[in-house]
């Protein structure tokens, strides 16, 4: 059962140049996730594809010069910018990157404890610091004094504190160890084992395939496959979409082949589909206008030639 | 681990020491040069009027008797020791002991400076909070045009302003002085002293909101923008909450260390306001000493202030290894 769904999703900041003109630039177009319970998806993605602020746009911290439109659903309902004030925290819950989202100049124990919602703060931040193995004195510590690995379990307990139905999870293991992100992954199927929807936004494809059940490809502000972890095998037959093909035969252990070319800034997307001027199997046609996400066998791609 | 910290604290205070003796020798040597090098003429200060009644021979008798005619590195000596005896000399306009008179005008301008330092602090403090918390709005531009044209306004000018509404016009606060005229020292009341302290205190706070206020709005503005505060809305705080937890603390440690580091301005901002209100504190002592060639005051005050302002400093530095828990907790691992 879909608990969160996004549909045509886009995310667009104003800007003024030359004083006076007005530019929106689309860091999101178009848009389309959705998180089950009890599942893991993926969003894979370039730096730059926009995929901190989806995770940002479902939970209604965008800054205030953003403007977003589509429809964003939790438990079947719309989620209004009043939901999401009274959720955030409570339903849905963000796991950061690293130490510098904890405030430098208070204890950690006390930053875990103000996310607990119900019941007692104290005993809930030192059962879940004892669940990931962090000692009685982490709690009187400041960010400072926190190991990467620490700084990570830490953050995990704000999510597990809060008793959310829906974990966000942005770059949630950059920099660390192999050790480390094995651990961090675990976590994650965890939550997902007891209930939990998560998504999980890298662009780490390896670590994401690891533990997700689902696959969602960002290219330039957008989804162009969403893919059960299954396709992602051999030289890559089963994906749907030309771009994650490529993605899939740049990795080391497969042919370890990158494609030229970058993707596009949000200020100059092309017309027709954004990735049509890298695409081997481009035509005419690509051009004309942005494909739609359709179902292609048990999944979604927009692209209008895969099949 | 207790006995490495205090240790370490120990070495901080004998290094500030050492800083503080050396910058000391080097402020008294320079003053001194300066003003035995200015047009004062230290025999002319002390007979004053009666000048027309001395002949040159009583001058050099005068002068042989102070050392004038030693060499200046020997009469810089001379005064330097006594300096370090605890003998800063005698004044010669109030004809008594330059430290009793710096003692008892330290005392009225400390209660001045005290009560505009807290005032300008706390006012500046909360003006910064809601311009940032408000930030692009009619309130905040209030604010700002407030800090930008108050932070270069004259001392002097906003005293006489202040003097020409509160005092003349209005006549709710005394002209100036410390205490009412013409009445025996030991029948002024607490009231009274309190009304003369208002409008100097006023005119000093007016003028001091305008730093901490654009600091602490910057430093808000900052602090808002960061991802612990972004991560702390993901969380679920908002509004109230989310300053008093994440806001508060992380701006007024910056606003606490500026507003010590200030004490050198609050200093110059007293010596102003009190020669417009004729309030006899440190500062009218200065502009005294220095207009009527008092140069024992003159030097026993550039020795204080240089204290005063060091001290100043000195707390603004301690307040960040007491206050930021990155200075003061050793790392633990």
């Amino acid at each position: 059962m879909s608990i969160l769904e996004v549909e045509n999703l886009s995310v667009s900041f104003k800007q003024y140049t030359d004083g006076f003109k007005e530019i929106n630039h689309k860091v999101i177009s178009s848009l389309n996730v959705t998180l089950e319970a009890g599942k893991i998806l993926a969003v894979v993605g370039a730096s730059g594809s926009g995929k901190s602020l989806l995770a940002h746009a479902i939970l209604g911290i965008l800054p205030s010069n953003a403007n977003v439109s589509g429809i964003i659903k939790y438990e079947g309902k719309e989620l209004t910018p009043i939901r999401q004030t009274a959720l955030r925290g409570k339903e849905i819950a963000l796991v950061p990157q690293s130490v510098n989202f904890l405030d430098p100049l208070m204890r950690v124990g006390n930053q875990v404890r103000t996310s607990v919602k119900n019941g007692d703060a104290v005993s809930a931040q030192r059962k879940v610091f004892e669940r990931y193995r962090l000692g009685k004195e982490v709690e009187d510590m400041y960010p400072f004094q926190l190991s990467g690995g620490m700084a990570r379990r830490t953050l995990l307990s704000t999510a597990m504190v809060s008793d959310a139905k829906v974990i966000i999870a942005d770059e949630p293991t950059p920099g660390l160890d192999p050790v480390v992100i094995k651990e961090a992954l675990d976590n994650f199927r965890e939550f997902a084992d007891n209930g939990c929807a998560v998504m999980l936004i890298t662009h780490d494809i390896e670590s994401a395939l690891q533990i997700a059940d689902k696959i969602a490809v960002f290219y330039a502000g957008t989804t162009v496959e969403i893919a059960p972890v299954e396709d992602f095998v051999g030289n890559g037959e089963a994906i749907r979409h030309p771009y994650t093909k490529a993605l899939w035969r740049a990795l080391p252990q497969n042919e370890f082949r990158p494609i030229p070319g970058s993707q596009p800034h949000p200020s100059s997307l092309p017309p027709g589909c954004l990735f049509e001027p890298r695409c081997e199997m481009a035509t005419a046609e690509c051009r004309q206008a942005p494909p739609k996400m359709r179902e292609l066998r048990d999944g979604m791609v927009r692209c209008i030639h895969a099949t | 681990m207790y006995k490495s910290k205090g240790r370490k604290l120990g070495l901080f205070i004998l290094m500030k020491g050492v800083r503080m003796a050396t910058l000391l020798v080097a402020i008294c040597f320079i003053s001194f040069l300066l003003v035995k090098n200015s047009p004062i003429d230290p025999i002319q200060a002390y007979i004053g009027a009666d000048m027309l009644k001395v002949g040159p021979e009583q001058r050099e008798k005068i002068a042989e008797y102070w050392g004038l005619d030693q060499p200046v590195m020997v009469q810089f000596l001379s005064w330097g020791s006594a300096v370090l005896k605890g003998d800063l000399g005698t004044s010669m306009i109030f004809r008594r002991p330059v430290s009793e008179i710096i003692g008892e005008r330290f005392l009225n301008s400390l209660v001045l400076m005290i009560a505009a330092w807290l005032l300008s602090g706390v006012i500046g403090f909360i003006m910064g909070v809601v311009a940032a918390m408000k930030k692009g709005t009619w309130i905040d531009r209030m604010i700002k045009w407030y800090c930008f044209t108050l932070a270069s306004t004259p001392t002097f000018w906003m005293g006489l302003l202040i003097l020409i509404v509160f005092a003349v016009w209005l006549g709710w606060f005394p002209v100036g002085m410390g205490v009412p005229a013409g009445v025996l020292s030991e029948n002024v009341t607490m009231v009274d002293r309190i009304q003369h302290l208002i409008l100097p205190v006023l005119t000093i706070s007016i003028l001091g909101v305008a730093n901490v206020a654009l600091h602490t709005r910057q430093k808000l503005i900052d602090v808002l923008a960061s991802d612990y505060v972004l991560f702390a809305r993901a969380r679920g705080e908002q509004g109230f909450v989310l300053f008093w937890r994440h806001g508060l603390r992380n701006v007024a440690l910056p606003a606490i260390t500026l507003q010590f580091a200030a004490f050198s301005e609050l200093f110059g901002g007293a010596v102003l306001a009190e020669q417009v209100f004729s309030y006899p504190g440190l500062g009218q002592a200065t502009v005294e000493a220095g207009l009527r060639g008092d140069v024992p005051l003159l030097l026993g005050l550039v020795i204080f202030s240089t204290i005063f302002v060091f001290v100043g400093n000195l707390l603004a530095d301690l307040s960040y290894h007491l206050l930021d828990p990155r200075m003061r907790e050793v790392r633990k691992l």
